[in-house]
């Protein structure tokens, strides 16, 4: 909420790193810690970095400007009514007999030892079963990468401009 | 579908990642500065995957690491481990699409010289009004 009213983006930047250690440690409440690890060091770390390096790059205030706050505010409480709406048929949190729960996780929650021997459910799934994906998931990094390199390898040095 | 307590109980934890969802969309819909869109973005997809998470969890249940290796212990209970899966992944994938996102913005400064959104629509504008301007010289002429 802060971020709203805050006209500084470094502070805006660093609350959002904290946003995401706060998410991290939800993600452990819940128990993917596996998850929690990854928002962690990704969420917190990587990506407030590269913003701070964006902030340095461009501007470090944000321009106090009267946009329409109007639209914006009916759009949001719409879409958040429709999807309070979807969550009314939803189970209860937490529930044992919630469509998730009943097919595939406990299936693989017992046979993932016995092919993989690996006793991390997660990381068996996420590299034997699901390898595809996850390669193609590199896939992804490697093209992002690509283009960022592209994108910021035609700047003008930062010795062209002073 | 009644409105008793337990039901309200049992769905609070969405509601609240939908609010949480919601203020990252009206960041990314009302602020003009593109640096703070992506911030917005981030919250945005950050409680995504919270509600994606809360499915998979278990009431008493534990981190999908096996205590025991011969597995099939029926006393332990685990929260479903694919979600955590998908997740994983979308959380990778989402600091790909940032680092992009931030890239683009660097070069729209490097271009424009600014990184508000209504400058930046002010100018192109300006633009397009100076071109429409010389193509009509260029067809009467």
């Amino acid at each position: 909420m802060m971020a709203l009213t805050l006209n500084h983006l470094f502070a805006v930047i660093m609350l959002s790193g904290a946003f995401s250690l706060v998410s991290a440690m939800l993600f452990v409440v819940m128990d993917a810690v596996d998850v929690a690890f990854t928002e962690a060091a990704v969420g917190a770390g990587v990506s407030t970095v590269l913003m701070l390096a964006t902030m340095a790059l461009t501007v470090r205030i944000q321009k106090d400007t009267k946009k329409p706050i109007l639209f914006p505010l009916i759009v949001v409480c719409l879409v958040g009514v429709l999807l309070i709406y979807g969550t009314l048929d939803m189970p209860n949190f937490g529930a044992f007999d919630s469509p998730a729960q009943l097919h595939l996780g406990s299936k693989y929650l017992s046979i993932t030892y016995k092919d993989m021997g690996i006793p991390n459910v997660v990381t068996g799934i996420l590299a034997s079963y699901r390898g595809y994906d996850t390669l193609g998931e590199t896939v992804v990094v490697l093209t992002a990468g690509l283009g960022v390199i592209l994108l910021l390898s035609s700047l003008k040095g930062r010795k062209d401009k002073e | 579908m009644e409105l008793n307590l337990n039901f309200i109980y049992g769905h609070l934890p969405y509601w609240l990642f939908i609010i949480l969802m919601l203020s990252g969309l009206f960041i990314v819909v009302s602020r003009g500065n593109l640096i703070k869109k992506i911030v917005g973005l981030n919250i945005f997809q950050t409680s995504v995957f919270m509600f994606y998470i809360s499915i998979g969890k278990m009431k008493g249940g534990t981190a999908p690491i096996l205590l025991d290796k011969a597995a099939n212990n029926s006393e332990v209970i685990y929260s479903n481990p694919l979600p955590h899966v998908l997740i994983l992944t979308a959380i990778v994938v989402g600091i790909a699409t940032t680092a992009l996102g931030l890239a683009l913005i660097i070069k729209i400064r490097e271009e424009y010289n600014t990184v508000e959104e209504d400058d930046i629509q002010e100018m192109d504008e300006k633009d397009l009004k100076a071109y429409n301007k010389k193509n009509v010289l260029e067809i009467n002429g």
